[in-house]
């Protein structure tokens, strides 16, 4: 739900980073902050526990510029991705607009990663939300792990796990190194500012 | 919840919050939803703070302290306040999907503010409430 002040002109819109813990959600997030750090103005905020794990969420928030005369501003969040967090992550996805899920393309968090997309499905249905209705981007992450002879999923074995019912975008990234992060991100803003301008413009 | 308000109603909104609040000596004040977007705010001009973090925050501090509450039977805390040195944060739940924060230092004391927080949250809600009910 993004929230549209007429009288500002200004349009909130929500996007949320969904997956299993440490698939690299902030490091998403502390990506885009470092690569954008002179046009975001803003300090990115983050609530993490003394072992470098996010408790509650991460928040960044910019400004995208104009859309028909309204000033765009996007507000990234992260969820706590550990199983014993999920009161918080489904706080965290109230007034949702758009969701990047982060998969861990690594082969021993294979049922990690559909535990995660179940939870987010049950999370949203507690807000009569359904994910298929929801602007999705999927991000299989982590790929720069091949080079050190770690076992990853191919794309194909994720896109068969996750995507299949959904049909979404995706990319293969590695949040560490910045691949695909950027678009990742580029996606799934211009698939949330269409779907709140059909909504609401 | 999907929700749009026009002009007049923000404008009637930011009336309410100034001659309560802002008028009496409160630094800043704003009404968010609880997911964390700005509907209003207004402030003294004496001081910037980062609202756009403020607002995620409030709102996911509203809603952590909400499922304590639940946790222990209590069906919510609709008030919170925390006391800085200087500066202290009051937080009161509107409706279901509103939250009015104020900021203000120790010139006030909790209890006027408490008092005038309660004014402006009776006439906001007349403006907020149809909003939630329109759109269920």
């Amino acid at each position: 739900m993004a929230f549209i002040n007429l009288k500002s002109r200004v349009i909130q819109v929500k996007i949320v980073y969904y997956g299993p813990g440490r698939g690299g959600k902030t490091t998403n997030l502390e990506y885009v902050y470092r690569k954008f750090q002179q046009r975001i103005r803003a300090e990115m905020v983050t609530i993490k526990t003394h072992g470098d794990r996010t408790l509650f969420f991460d928040f960044l928030p910019f400004d995208i510029g104009l859309v028909n005369g309204y000033t765009i501003k996007i507000q990234l969040y992260t969820v706590p991705g550990q199983v014993k967090y999920n009161a918080t992550r489904r706080l965290v996805l109230r007034g949702v607009d758009g969701i990047v899920f982060v998969a861990d393309a690594m082969t021993v968090r294979r049922e990690k990663n559909i535990q995660a997309l179940r939870n987010l499905q049950e999370n949203l249905a507690s807000y009569k939300k359904k994910l298929a209705a929801l602007p999705l981007v999927m991000q299989y992450n982590k790929i720069d792990l091949a080079e050190q002879g770690i076992p990853l999923l191919d794309t194909e074995a994720l896109e068969h796990d996750l995507n299949r019912e959904f049909r979404a975008p995706y990319f293969a990234a590695s949040a560490y190194r910045g691949t695909n992060v950027v678009a990742t991100l580029k996606k799934i803003i211009s698939m949330s500012v269409a779907s709140v301008r059909k909504e609401f413009l | 919840m999907s929700y749009t308000l026009d002009q007049k109603q923000l404008d009637r909104l930011e009336d309410i919050l100034k001659a309560d609040l802002i008028d009496n000596g409160v630094r800043c004040v704003f009404l968010i939803d609880m997911a964390g977007n700005i509907v209003t705010n207004l402030d003294n001009g004496e001081k910037q703070h980062d609202i756009y973090s403020l607002a995620a925050l409030a709102a996911g501090n509203f809603g952590a302290v909400s499922a304590m509450a639940k946790i222990i039977g209590e069906n919510e805390f609709s008030l919170l306040f925390h006391k800085g040195k200087k500066e202290n944060i009051h937080f009161n739940k509107i409706s279901s999907e509103f939250l009015l924060i104020t900021i203000f230092g120790n010139d006030i004391s909790l209890g006027f503010l408490r008092l005038k927080v309660a004014e402006s949250v009776d006439q906001l809600k007349g403006i907020l409430e149809p909003l939630t009910a329109a759109h269920p």
